[in-house]
């Protein structure tokens, strides 16, 4: 398609021809579904379909055809152009070495102290608040599943399962036995990483695009016993009066107990965001728990033989790792931070369903690892910072968001398969593999 | 022993939708290695297709039946292999050589954008259509209850097995199909050969939209009932008779769509329907690990 890149002379004819084309091919793409609209019940209906009414609108189509010409136009105009990709090349090089090395770690502090002190900024009303523990859920689960794919690299399609299990782990062990949320957190992600193994240990020596589509079916199983096992699950009438976490035994309320309430103790006047307040503190802290088990863990034994297990799962096993045990606890350990994030999501919510736990969330927080570049800890942050709040401030054109999203997926991987921020380099080397043998 | 018949039948019918789609998957998976994800949605736009054309030769005149089935078989294949080729084209070509995982999350991408595309063009309410092709057989009366055949049910038996007489001619006596074979054995031998690598793929993948634009034509009319969100559910079980069949093996998607379609309808028939899109995600798994090649499949040798 470059040909005219040559001597500095834009073949404008080749443009044009190119830009006919790929017009022309959108023609039987956009012709039955932009030019005709099926209405349901639309004035009384034909004999054929029960109401079901076909409306021709070919204009949409014209539409389709001139929007796919020019942008077809305008991205070889752009990318043709010596200086525009020399310099984009250029720009994208250094960005990411500059990204890299030298701001990378003063974003990660910048961002922190704004996490840190995020619910006492001057703007920061209910709305950011609440925004901000949904950004934070997202991220955590963003790095536990960044454990799973981004280290071990094994592609986890039904993540959204194990979240679910610690959200009615959660609810069940707390409405059952009376237990506090501080007792329910460890078993729920105790529960969660045994149905990792549960899962994992029969399905693990898959080959990857085999592992994601059971893992993809294994999260549609969870959802559908959720939504069947009425006796147990309510099923899609979903779980509610959960009970609300307490500030280590103190609760937030306002009502007259047994117990002393939190304001009571501080002698301060009860203000019902003190609850919200302890909840996105509560997030952040399961959040950046997450984030230094995982940068602990890079280091240890275990840690490197998943990132080994990554690049090479034939070398691993000529050196003696065993791959299945090994990704079994990337697996269990994912699983477990889900699990975490899932009874927070639950007391937090005070009701769940299956609805909340669809396909489309594990989606979501993948989308989330893959944008933030597999294995990158500060790019996930970022991915889930501008997903979440892009969705959440798109929530009115519900519909165009998630075709979006689904659109911006293909994007990134076809402009930048590795992510935007990527680590691909190993956590650990050997040092002075220079100066050294 | 009449309510087992007919629910074999049924199961039957059902299979051969799955088993349309299936070849999909299979033939795509045995010429690139890689799960199509966006397949169940081709077969979703393909049933939309059937249910737009079908309507537009209502409405311009078409009033005999048989005539008018073809057409919008014809029309509904003809566009959705357009959708099969676009996809291939935006998502998965540019990823060729990328690292393995890569055009497996573009295609979850296409999946997710293909939907909510026909959910914004046709919006999200149920699409019905009543019942064109009505009657059938009712025989073995035994008491009171009958085994029906219904005419529908012949129709897609019969389209199914002259497609896949028409599709094997195809891959085993053409030039297409031979360039396919080569492909699906060496993707650079067969480059080096003067096989034209990117033609034969997009070929693939348009035959496979063909096909599951079949389907989405035969489900629309057996059920009368279509929405955008029929191809997820469609398609994971379509490719789990691929797996059951033996990934990248014809007659085995063939077969693991029949067992499919038989295994679901009989569990929703003796057992809890509810838990029918269970049994079909069990046995996936239960094939991926004991049997990984499937049942007609080649096992496959790792490489170093």
């Amino acid at each position: 398609m470059a040909e005219a890149a040559g001597d500095g002379q834009r073949d404008f004819a080749f443009y044009f021809r190119d830009a006919g084309i790929t017009a022309l091919m959108t023609l039987p793409i956009a012709f039955p579904m932009f030019g005709f609209h099926l209405i349901v019940g639309g004035r009384g209906g034909t004999s054929a379909g029960y109401g079901t009414v076909v409306e021709p609108r070919l204009i949409w189509v014209l539409v389709a055809v001139l929007v796919v010409f020019v942008g077809r136009f305008a991205i070889s105009f752009l990318r043709n152009d010596p200086a525009v990709t020399a310099a984009t090349e250029r720009s994208a090089i250094d960005m990411r070495r500059y990204m890299s090395e030298t701001i990378a770690p003063w974003i990660g502090t910048g961002l922190l102290s704004v996490a840190i002190l995020w619910p006492f900024l001057p703007f920061v009303d209910r709305w950011l608040l609440d925004l901000g523990i949904l950004v934070l859920t997202y991220i955590m689960l963003g790095w536990g599943l960044n454990i799973v794919v981004g280290l071990a690299g094994l592609l986890d399609l039904g993540y959204v399962a194990f979240y679910a299990v610690g959200a009615y782990s959660y609810a069940l062990i707390a409405l059952n036995f009376d237990l506090s949320f501080w007792q329910c957190l460890p078993l729920a992600g105790v529960i969660a990483g045994l149905f990792g193994i549960l899962l994992g240990f029969p399905v693990l020596r898959l080959r990857g695009d085999y592992l994601a589509i059971v893992t993809l079916g294994f999260g549609e199983i969870i959802r559908i016993i959720l939504l069947n096992w009425y006796e147990f699950t309510k099923g899609p009438d979903g779980i509610s009066g959960i009970p609300r976490p307490s500030f280590f035994g103190l609760p937030f309320t306002n009502q007259e107990g047994a117990t002393t309430s939190f304001h009571k103790f501080f002698g301060i006047e009860y203000v019902s965001t003190h609850r919200i307040v302890f909840m996105y503190y509560l997030i952040l802290a399961l959040a950046l728990l997450t984030n230094a088990f995982t940068e602990r863990i890079r280091k240890l034994p275990v840690g490197r033989a998943w990132e080994a297990l990554r690049e090479d799962e034939i070398a691993c096993r000529a050196l003696g790792i065993n791959p299945r045990n090994t990704k079994l606890t990337a697996f269990a350990v994912g699983a477990m931070f889900a699990g975490f994030a899932g009874s927070f999501f639950a007391t937090r919510q005070g009701f769940i369903s299956p609805e909340s736990f669809t396909f489309i969330e594990s989606a979501i927080i993948l989308a989330i690892v893959v944008l933030g570049g597999m294995g990158s800890q500060l790019g996930i942050v970022l991915a889930a910072v501008f997903l979440i709040g892009m969705t959440e401030l798109f929530r009115e054109l519900e519909q165009f968001r998630m075709l979006a999203f689904g659109a911006g997926m293909v994007a990134i991987m076809v402009w930048r398969p590795r992510g935007l921020l990527t680590r691909r380099e190993p956590s650990v080397s050997l040092n002075d593999t220079r100066s050294g043998i | 022993m009449e309510y087992f018949t007919q629910q074999l039948i049924n199961g039957l019918t059902l299979g051969s939708i799955y088993g349309l789609i299936a070849i999909g998957y299979t033939m795509v998976y045995g010429i690139i290695g890689m799960i199509n994800f966006a397949h169940g949605e081709i077969f979703m736009v393909g049933a939309f297709h059937a249910l737009i054309f079908y309507l537009l030769a209502v409405s311009l005149g078409f009033s005999f039946v048989p005539l008018a089935l073809v057409l919008v078989l014809l029309l509904a294949m003809v566009f959705t292999g357009a959708y099969g080729w676009a996809v291939e084209r935006l998502a998965y070509r540019p990823l060729r050589g990328s690292f393995r995982l890569a055009p497996l999350i573009s295609a979850i991408g296409m999946s997710i954008a293909l939907q909510n595309y026909v959910q914004l063009m046709q919006g999200a309410r149920t699409k019905t259509l009543q019942p064109i092709v009505e009657g059938g057989f009712a025989f073995w009366h035994i008491g009171e209850s009958t085994v029906s055949l219904s005419f529908m049910q012949i129709l897609i038996v019969v389209t199914t097995v002259l497609l896949m007489t028409v599709f094997t001619i195809v891959i085993t006596k053409t030039a297409l199909g031979r360039a396919q074979r080569a492909c699906e054995q060496d993707l650079v031998m067969a480059s080096l050969l003067g096989i034209d690598v990117d033609k034969t793929i997009s070929l693939t993948f348009i035959l496979g939209a063909m096909l599951a634009a079949v389907a989405g034509m035969m489900f629309l009319l057996n059920y009368g009932v279509i929405d955008f969100y029929i191809g997820f559910v469609a398609g994971i079980k379509a490719f789990t008779a691929a797996v059951l069949g033996g990934i990248g093996s014809l007659p085995g998607a063939m077969l693991g769509g029949l067992l499919i379609g038989l295994i679901e309808t009989f569990w929703s028939a003796y057992f809890t329907i509810e838990y029918k899109d269970v049994a079909a995600f069990v046995i996936l798994i239960l094939v991926l690990i004991f049997r990984p090649s499937g049942l007609l499949g080649k096992p496959e040798i790792e490489k170093v």
